[in-house]
């Protein structure tokens, strides 16, 4: 990380510059964003660079680099900037000419800050950390870098498990990042005011004593002889056994992102979003993110409702997507829809809801979604075929529930219902899988019963389920690509030949490789950093897609490396877990209690139910007690108001009944 | 409906910007700005916004030209400000009039370019431009989406000439700037083709790409080979006979 004394860091741009007639979209590499920050470097003394390690259409739009950006450039004395992958033809290119990998912001290197956090979505994004890192001349492992190193920090969702990638970064924090990345810049400007005592690490410890900072190398992971975990211990005194996640209460405290970056460039959402809720306690056994960032902390109606104007005025966006595991279960949806629509209706915004439950949806609510456009789509994620698989995963949706919100909806005016299924989920059978084929065509019986019409859509879209750790599912056997694949195979024939429906049911499938890659390093220890950099140095970059993706070299690599310590990619994926086994994230404390995860995923084997914890008594998953936090939902009672009154009617008194 | 002409840049880095990213850009623009647009009828709506003649992705631009319709009477200038502040830097609104005339696309006919070659002598462009000029067609070439295109980049040059390092250069490197001007024809002949024209009449080879500016647009003066500004016949119909408009309200 940059010296104490702040040397001059000049902008790579002239040399990037060159480069960038050569490239596909080169707007993507020159920032300049709406609402981006460029600070000077001398005025600050820490400096974060945060990484979306996607390309930049995917990274841009990232609501959590979007809003740490933005919290750590609102304080003194802190800069942010933000860094993505580049494609692959800038990278030759960089390669060739010597040019480091930059922020878009300032086109400063990475290697200049004293911070380089990334935020992982998903596992496969670990191989274009690796080429960051290359690209900006910082070490590939944690142990071979020195004082005027960044930190190299991991986030998101895929940090509940970092052991993967924990020989590449320095540190991971789990859950809410907003208070922890202050927490983090005020221990690091200490340790850099006092002139950096102990080095990197000692700014490491620092750091990791909060418990709320994880140091991978701090840890000493010792194994069974048949490959197991025997355990995880510190390995110096003052660094905690279990490191605990984050969890920001009162979201409307947290208004972020209130100035959203607007790119240039084209990105995959193209709108204006708020987060009216963090958390789901619906319980769906499969869904890691319902499980690792509980309790349900709302934004109030109000608080949605200011984010709305100030970041539309801020953006001009035309879209607002309000966001969420579950947008439906707001305590007060329909008076967020309402009166945003109504406020809005002059100036051509649309709303949406990215994701609605079956027994959420309520036609009132779609209308109001839907004043001003189309009725195009509507998607709904009943997740397992049958009603037993349904209960195994703890989705609650009965199939009449289903068939009567989608004929509400087709007799409505939609036209195209889009239904998202798993395959290779616990227990499941050929039949489980094979029953989607029935539901889809009972929704098109029933929708052209009640549309009267025969050109009716439902598409069937369906993904390899992968286990995720810190979810009762964590020890279960994953199923293998073959068998999943032969199953979509089935339930493919089973539709296609159907006279009388086939041809109105739309059917799309992702093959069951990239699961178990994904599966592969979701559940993964230490042991696969082996894999990772073997994977990396043969070229696999971008793995999140499908052009770039490689199984077959992700297989040959782990062929190689798994085999010298007695392993293989099945032991990681198809293998079932016991009670006993200590897995590789125990010692990161989600709140959710092993003991409770372990009932849950019994019961989920016994096809039992748990209910929601907003509606029905604590079920005791432990969170709440040892993350001190608690649920914090509506209703408030409020709504909101026009913004303008209009036909210059007499302003109504606040909160005034009239007599 | 008022209609409203705007001359707009786009400078230093932003000139990366493509058109559609321009597009998308300048709609959200008006919506932050809150320009009262006409939309397009039908089933989505669109504001109606005309573009005329988009310099290429990755050279620079001192003069594009829209066109917006109104459904109420905005001040020019006012509005020009508004838009400007609701853009990235670099891509800046520069100028405004109410069209009071029609065609202003008629009156883009030819542009002016400045191509900087940033590591060539300027003896050496010198050169290449005579040998270009002397020749009655050069045959280029460009790859586009269907295949390789063979046409002439010698006819629609009415003018190309060369100037020195110029001063705000360090004298260490040299740096030949040529000027350009070219008829708007189809197809097209950009900077980007007399570019392989020079190269391939002189073999003249800029070591990094040349940073290429159009500086103008406008109407063509085949005698002295100069183009106007096309929103000067706008701005005289203004100012002429339309008494009383200097006193109508101006809302917003």
């Amino acid at each position: 990380m940059s010296a104490e004394v702040a040397e001059a860091v000049e902008s790579v741009f002239p040399q990037l510059e060159a480069l960038l007639p050569h490239v596909q979209k080169p707007i993507q590499y020159v920032g300049g964003e709406l609402n981006s920050t460029v600070k000077p470097w001398e005025s600050c003394d820490v400096r974060w660079a945060l990484m979306y390690p996607d390309a930049y259409e995917v990274g841009l739009p990232n609501q959590g680099v979007m809003i740490l950006y933005e919290v750590l450039n609102e304080q003194e004395g802190v800069l942010a900037e933000r860094t993505y992958s580049v494609w692959p033809d800038l990278e030759a290119l960089m390669r060739e000419h010597g040019v480091p990998q930059f922020t878009v912001d300032g086109h400063r290197p990475v290697k200049a800050f004293d911070v380089f956090g990334l935020s992982f979505s998903t596992e496969l994004g670990y191989t274009n950390m690796l080429t960051a890192l290359e690209l900006a001349g910082i070490p590939l492992e944690s142990k071979d870098r020195g004082l005027d190193d960044p930190i190299v920090l991991a986030g998101g969702h895929a940090a509940f498990n970092p052991e993967p990638v924990a020989d590449f970064i320095d540190a991971a924090v789990i859950g809410d990042g907003e208070q922890a990345v202050l927490d983090m810049t005020r221990i690091i400007r200490a340790w850099k005011a006092e002139g950096r005592p102990g080095g990197r690490e000692e700014v490491l410890f620092r750091l990791a004593r909060t418990g709320g900072v994880y140091i991978p190398a701090f840890y000493d992971v010792e194994y069974l002889p048949d490959g197991r975990i025997a355990r995880v211990v510190p390995n110096r005194s003052g660094v905690p056994w279990r490191v605990s996640k984050h969890t920001v209460m009162d979201l409307d405290e947290w208004p972020y992102p209130k100035q959203p970056l607007v790119p240039l460039a084209e990105t995959v959402h193209e709108r204006m979003s708020v987060e009216i809720f963090r958390g789901c306690t619906r319980g769906c056994r499969f869904c890691q993110a319902g499980m690792i960032t509980r309790p349900v902390r709302e934004r109030s109606i109000t608080g949605i409702g200011d984010m709305v104007e100030k970041g539309l005025k801020a953006t001009g966006f035309e879209e607002v997507g309000l966001l969420s595991l579950s947008s439906a279960d707001h305590t007060e949806i329909a008076d967020v829809a309402k009166g945003l629509a109504d406020r809005y209706e002059e100036d051509k915004i649309g709303l949406s809801l990215p994701s609605t439950r079956v027994d959420a949806f309520n036609v009132d609510l779609a209308n109001e979604l839907t004043r001003n456009g189309r009725r195009s789509g509507l998607t709904f994620a009943p997740e397992g075929g049958s009603e037993r698989m349904r209960k195994v995963i703890n989705k609650m949706v009965s199939e009449e529930d289903l068939i009567r919100t989608v004929a509400t909806a087709y007799g409505n005016g939609w036209r195209q219902v889009k239904l998202y299924f798993m395959c290779g989920l616990p227990t499941e059978t050929d039949e489980d899988v094979l029953q989607i084929a029935d539901m889809a065509m009972k929704v098109i019986q029933k929708g052209r019963e009640v549309s009267g019409a025969n050109d009716i859509r439902c598409t069937v879209s369906i993904g390899g389920f992968v286990p995720k750790p810190h979810t009762p599912f964590q020890w279960a056997p994953q199923l293998s690509s073959e068998d999943t694949d032969a199953r979509l195979a089935k339930l493919r024939d089973k539709i296609r030949g159907d006279k009388k429906y086939g041809r109105s049911i739309g059917f799309r499938y992702h093959d069951g490789k990239p699961g178990i890659v994904e599966g592969l390093l979701s559940r993964g220890d230490r042991r696969l950093g082996a894999v990772i950099r073997a994977v990396y140095e043969d070229g696999g970059r971008f793995d999140g897609w499908r052009e770039h993706f490689s199984y077959e070299r992700w297989m040959r690599c782990a062929e190689k490396e798994l085999p010298r310590v007695g392993l293989d990619v099945d032991w990681y994926t198809t293998r079932e877990r016991g009670y006993e086994e200590v897995l590789p994230w125990d010692h990161l404390d989600s709140g959710l209690d092993k003991d409770w995860l372990w009932e849950d995923w019994q019961d989920a084997l016994d096809e039992t139910e748990v209910d929601d914890c907003r509606w029905t008594p604590c079920f005791d998953c432990g969170v709440c007690p040892q993350m001190d936090t608690s649920i914090q939902i509506g209703p408030t009672g409020k709504k909101l108001l026009p913004l303008t009154v209009k036909n210059a009617a007499p302003a109504p008194a606040p909160n005034g009944h009239a007599h | 409906m008022q209609r409203i002409r705007l001359r707009y840049t786009k400078r230093g880095r932003l000139r990366f910007t493509s058109h559609r990213d321009f597009q998308r850009a300048f709609e959200r623009a008006l919506r932050r700005a809150e320009v009262p647009m006409a939309y397009s009828a039908g089933f989505t709506p669109h504001p109606k916004v005309s573009y005329a003649n988009a310099a290429p992705t990755g050279t620079g631009s001192e003069a594009e030209y829209l066109e917006i319709a109104l459904t109420a009477s905005r001040d020019p200038e006012r509005l020009r400000a508004l838009l400007d502040e609701s853009l990235p830097t670099g891509l800046d609104i520069v100028d405004a009039v109410e069209a009071r005339t029609s065609g202003l696309a008629d009156r883009l006919t030819a542009s002016v370019w400045e191509l900087r070659l940033t590591g060539v002598e300027p003896a050496v462009a010198e050169r290449a431009v005579a040998a270009f000029k002397a020749a009655e067609t050069v045959e280029v070439q460009r790859t586009a989406k269907n295949g390789v295109r063979t046409f002439d980049a010698r006819a629609a040059v009415v003018e190309l000439e060369t100037h020195g390092t110029p001063a705000d250069r360090p004298t260490d490197q040299p740096c030949a700037i040529l000027r350009l001007v070219v008829r708007h024809v189809t197809p097209a002949v950009r900077p980007d083709d007399v570019l392989s024209g020079l190269r391939a009449v002189a073999d003249l080879a800029p070591p990094v790409p040349a940073a290429v500016t159009r500086l103008a647009q406008g109407l063509l003066d085949e005698e002295t080979g100069t183009v106007t500004d096309p929103l000067a016949p706008d701005r005289e119909a203004a100012t002429a006979p339309a008494a009383g408009s200097a006193a109508a309200p101006v809302p917003a």
